[in-house]
């Protein structure tokens, strides 16, 4: 079934509040008004206001009262207008939902998930435009997640809600309109594994949400120009399934990591690390990070297409890499 | 206060009592540096937590800041197994992953203690949303100090239930200062805390926190209606702590005279009590030494166990991160 991004998670938030009550989603805009990017739509008529929860615009709040329902039995599902305004709710996911696990000694736990869209679209100014996962990333207690394509979304989204941990889920703005195949019936991805989206031999790229797409174009230029590249999608950024990169290094000897995030202590530093330490005598030259900008990110549209990689960007790292440059 | 039933004084001197006897012992546990970290002593508020968690049944919720011990023994808890968590040792209440500020106890339905100032209150609200979710008539008591009043997550956390109508009640320990900061300097509506909570539409009202008779007696009212689903209700106890904020801080330091202490200490809310037994309700000084002996053993005891006990083993480091499939 062809769907788009944005169907394929309201698929798979219907499937799951269809099979278990205790699955409620709360958030600014989610229920009458269907949800800011229109993810949610037909929630409240079908579920109900008591299980699509408006909220007012307080995202420490909610989020709070939504980590102190999952400890009560809960499976909530939090949407935020964007990831950007988590940061508003930090103190609730760092200090309260990634800890409360681990500090009551696994008495308690907190199954949560906690979605919405990151990263730059066209032009939405600094404040709207963050890639924020590597911060996520770094706490312990916290699984963190973006999908790229429509068929992974469903499937991630779905173990997400039924895993018992707080998940961070996070959907680049940029992908609700995309299209893509989606399993039929009912499937889920588990987490932690990494995807081959495209098989190679020359180089290994490993690109996670909307730089994913940007990877996949990037490598079928480059194999017009004679080099076979392989396009890996970790899918889960924590947990983050290294064995597959690294079965994929070993076979190319080259590695390229695209993230859109800030370069400082980007998540691209920590798979190279990894795969340093683990795969070092595997390498035939240094690992390169394709990376956003170090600054916040610009409104006006050329300095803005400056901060993000893309494609151009993308085929020179890896041809300078392999020697073709 | 006529007819006041013996067994039923009795109990409540015996809950505060142990509370005191047992932070004292703390305390010196803390100067021979078997306990660490921060400590805050509850002495001067036992009534509070005694008065208000009498009137609670045994499955409500109970929810606390990082003064939390006074609580948590109101509550039920074993005394070894708090002074365990004290001493940082593999059988406290949460394995020593929680120490004095974090403990929890979850067959008590006592779901923790937390030290960042307000970032409970959101929690507290959830737990109440989950109960009228789940349609059980339980409330939940959410205990912190005045300085958490001004918070912003506070008042998010008022504002939601209060528009939801959840079943939760909001006690407010005014002990006139957080850490060296007087009320007068850190709350607009210093006369009158509950201005706070009456703005969102919450029943508020003030009680003597050093009397225990009149806590319980406006906390069996307050249940009742709350647990009928008549919205939140916001409590402020007036009481004084006759400590330091923490152990790192002498009793009165630059911010309050000795004599202010002393002058409070009138009031100490075992002190009060004892009299009332004493004048009305048949109670005599070999009641009151027996109590001694009995909570100085009980208090003995929690001290030999916790010293007894092994710390964890390093290899439970890594356990309780995440809930493991
Ligand atoms: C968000 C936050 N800021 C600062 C602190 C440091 N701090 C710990 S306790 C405290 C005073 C709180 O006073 P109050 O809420 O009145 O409680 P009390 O100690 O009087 O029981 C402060 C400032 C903190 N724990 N959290």
């Amino acid at each position: 079934m062809l769907l788009s991004y944005r169907e394929a998670l309201n698929q798979a938030m219907r499937e799951e509040m269809r099979r278990d009550s205790r699955i409620f989603l709360i958030g600014e805009e989610v229920g009458y008004y269907q949800g800011a990017f229109k993810v949610t739509k037909g929630f409240v008529e079908e579920f109900g206001p008591q299980r699509v929860v408006d909220t007012p615009i307080t995202e420490a709040g909610f989020t709070g009262l939504a980590i102190g329902a999952a400890m009560a039995g809960l499976h909530p599902i939090v949407e935020l207008m964007t990831m950007n305004f988590g940061i508003v709710a930090l103190d609730q996911i760092v200090n309260n939902a990634a800890k409360i696990r681990y500090m009551s000694g696994g008495q308690l736990s907190v199954p949560l998930v906690i979605r919405g869209p990151g990263s730059a679209a066209h032009q939405l100014g600094a404040q709207h435009s963050q890639s924020l996962e590597a911060w996520f990333c770094h706490v312990p207690g916290l699984k963190v997640i973006a999908p790229a394509t429509p068929h992974d979304a469903k499937g991630l989204l779905k173990s997400a809600i039924r895993d018992h941990n707080p998940v961070i889920f996070i959907e680049a703005q940029l992908l609700y309109g995309t299209k893509g195949e989606v399993g039929d019936g009912e499937y889920t991805i588990p987490l932690g594994q990494a995807d081959v989206k495209r098989e190679g031999t020359d180089v290994t790229l490993v690109a996670y949400s909307k730089m994913l797409l940007v990877a996949l174009e990037a490598a079928e230029q480059l194999s017009r120009e004679g080099l076979d590249v392989e396009v890996i999608d970790p899918r889960t950024l924590k947990p983050l399934d290294l064995d597959t990169i690294m079965t994929s290094v070993t076979k190319t000897g080259r590695l390229v990591i695209v993230e859109e995030g800030w370069r400082f202590c980007g998540l691209g530093a920590q798979i190279a690390e990894s795969i340093y330490s683990a795969a070092f005598d595997y390498l035939d030259a240094p690992i390169v990070r394709v990376t956003g900008e170090d600054v916040p990110i610009p409104y006006s549209r050329p300095l803005e297409d400056a901060a993000i990689p893309d494609v151009p960007r993308v085929v020179t790292a890896v041809k300078s890499l392999c020697g073709a440059g | 206060m006529a007819n006041m039933d013996k067994v039923d004084l009795l109990s409540l001197y015996r809950r505060m009592l142990l509370i005191r006897r047992f932070e004292e012992k703390s305390a010196e546990m803390y100067a021979l540096a078997k306990i660490a970290g921060f400590l805050h002593l509850y002495i001067g508020e036992e009534a509070i937590a005694v008065g208000a968690i009498d009137a609670l049944r045994p499955d409500d919720y109970v929810i606390s800041a990082y003064r939390d011990h006074g609580h948590c023994l109101a509550r039920g808890s074993d005394p070894g197994k708090v002074m365990a968590e004290l001493f940082g040792k593999a059988t406290g209440l949460c394995q020593g992953k929680g120490g004095s500020m974090h403990l929890v106890d979850l067959p008590k339905r006592f779901m923790g203690g937390y030290a960042i100032v307000g970032g409970h209150i959101p929690l507290a609200t959830g737990l109440a949303f989950a109960s009228k979710y789940q349609k059980q008539d339980l409330v939940t008591v959410c205990f912190f100090g005045e300085g958490a009043v001004p918070s912003g997550q506070a008042h998010e956390a008022f504002n939601l239930a209060a528009l939801w109508k959840l079943p939760v009640i909001f006690i407010c320990e005014n002990n006139r200062y957080g850490m060296g900061t007087p009320v007068q300097r850190a709350v607009a509506l210093y006369e009158n805390v509950a201005e706070a909570a009456r703005s969102y539409g919450i029943a508020a009202e003030r009680v003597d926190g050093m009397d225990v008779f009149a806590v319980r007696a406006l906390m069996r009212r307050v249940v009742d209606q709350v647990r009928a689903g008549q919205g939140p209700y916001f409590i402020e106890a007036m009481t004084y702590r006759f400590m330091g904020h923490s152990m790192a801080d002498p009793s009165h330091g630059h911010y309050r005279t000795k004599d202010e202490v002393e002058e409070h200490r009138k009031r100490d809310p075992l002190v009060v009590l004892k009299e009332t037994m004493l004048n009305q309700a048949q109670c005599s000084e070999s009641d009151f030494k027996e109590l001694e002996r009995e909570v100085g053993e009980v208090v003995a005891a929690a001290v030999t166990f916790a010293d007894e006990s092994p710390f964890p083993d390093p290899a439970s480091l890594h356990a309780d991160v995440l809930v493991e499939e």
